[in-house]
């Protein structure tokens, strides 16, 4: 913590960054801290709360952070592909954003919890991570962790829907998106979403109806999905914003499976390697068309 | 007058084809008087590249009960590569839609060239055949009622 806060301040005196993002103290546990001036970099922290994806205030979306001027930012490995996915689809340039790189043994649930780390509190992507430290940064901070408990819920979740039927599975989702309220959290919070103009607000033709519809609710959620899919770093964001409670990691996280399994493609921090929609081989299997 | 309990089930397809390869494929299917069922209804598009997964979301949301999606025979893309991008695409969504319970018995992808007018015969029929063993997409179309 000493080291994050020494390597802030000087960035910020050297005026290599006229921003540093990272996390500080907040009323209900860890939250984002943009820090602009050296003396500042006393407030930041970094331990097992830091639940928040920061990468996403780096998206040219967010003006009023772009608007600060030159940006470090504090990231977790997940955080740090999310920020390699910025740079592979030139939405920020390398060259603009100072990473500092936090070794990370996993984080728990909420930003509101303790920071200890059990089976029960420790977040579900972190149960199966396997990434201590990024490979993406200008400093590298901290002592290597432990990895987090071990825990697989999420995946034996996923399975067990799988292991339903189409028609039991339409069921379990209509159910779920039934509560969506259409605040577009999930898109909002999400590193990853950062187009200018979402489908899903398109007026001429109306692709995604705006009303909390089921209709519109799947047609949305399965859009989302599908644009995230190749693409997602599984940073559980959009499942943590949501105000409702809508399990949409089960949906992220299977589709990163399916990803995987394909294409033997995994979210990383190399801006280098192509996510795999977009691209293609001549020789992807194709047993499903006829 | 035909009754409710008369009126047997006949499934809605829609079928978004290339303009290049599927849907010459099947104009030559008509020219050659070659009989299929009249369930499908053909969107012509200029590529399967073309097709965005949220069209086939479109029409289930419409109330079709199956879509098919159709082009160009790899290697044959008019445009060079847009059905390996929709290959990839597709793969994806199949496997999503699967998840959220849209059965993918009732999605066809197929590659059908302009001169295979049999296979797009085929392709049809068994599609229309498909669906009619699986009946309605009740589930889909009751999200739409208020």
């Amino acid at each position: 913590m000493k080291e994050l806060r020494q390597i802030a301040a000087k960035l910020l005196t050297d005026g290599a960054v006229k921003v540093v993002i990272g996390w500080e103290e907040g009323p209900r546990g860890a939250r984002a801290a943009f820090v602009t001036r050296p003396e500042d970099a006393e407030r930041l922290i970094f331990d097992a709360r830091c639940v928040q994806n920061l990468a996403t205030y780096l998206s040219p979306r967010r003006r009023h952070v772009v608007g600060l001027g030159k940006a470090a930012v504090v990231a977790k490995p997940c955080d740090a592909k999310a920020i390699a996915g910025l740079i592979r689809e030139s939405q920020v340039k390398r060259e603009d954003v100072v990473i500092l790189g936090v070794r990370c043994g996993g984080v728990v649930r909420e930003p509101t919890m303790p920071a200890s780390l059990t089976a029960e509190t420790v977040a579900d992507r972190c149960g199966i991570c396997e990434t201590r430290e990024p490979t993406l940064y200008d400093h590298l901070i901290g002592e290597p962790q432990p990895e987090p408990p071990r825990v697989t819920r999420r995946e034996e979740q996923i399975a067990a829907l799988m292991q339903k039927t189409p028609q039991e599975r339409f069921a379990f989702w209509s159910q779920q998106l039934e509560r969506c309220i259409r605040c577009h959290a999930c898109r909002e919070v999400c590193p990853m979403c950062f187009c200018e103009q979402c489908v899903a607000d398109k007026t001429r033709p109306v692709w995604i109806e705006s009303s909390s519809h089921p209709r519109a609710n799947f047609a949305w959620q399965m859009t989302r999905v599908m644009h995230q899919a190749g693409r997602c770093v599984d940073c559980g964001e959009c499942e943590r914003a949501c105000p409702v409670g809508i399990p949409l990691n089960l949906l992220t996280r299977y589709t990163a499976q399916s990803v995987e399994k394909r294409f033997g493609h995994k979210p990383s921090d190399d801006p280098s390697i192509a996510a795999p929609i977009g691209t293609f081989r001549s020789d992807d299997s194709q047993e499903f068309i006829r | 007058m035909a009754t409710e309990e008369t009126k047997a089930f006949e499934p809605k397809i829609v079928a978004f084809v290339c303009n290049w390869c599927t849907y010459t494929g099947a104009d030559l299917a008509g020219t050659s008087r070659l009989q299929m069922s009249p369930n499908v209804r053909v969107v012509r598009l200029p590529c399967t590249g073309r097709i965005d997964p949220l069209f086939l979301i479109k029409a289930f949301e419409r109330g079709a009960d199956g879509v098919i999606v159709s082009g160009c025979h790899p290697a044959d893309c008019h445009y060079t590569a847009g059905n390996y991008h929709a290959r990839r695409r597709f793969a994806v969504f199949r496997e999503i839609a699967d998840m959220m319970g849209v059965d993918n018995q009732r999605m066809t992808f197929s590659w059908v060239s302009a001169s295979e007018g049999n296979k797009w015969r085929d392709v049809v029929n068994e599609t229309t055949e498909r669906v009619r063993n699986l009946g309605p997409f009740t589930e889909y179309q009751s999200l739409s009622r208020d």
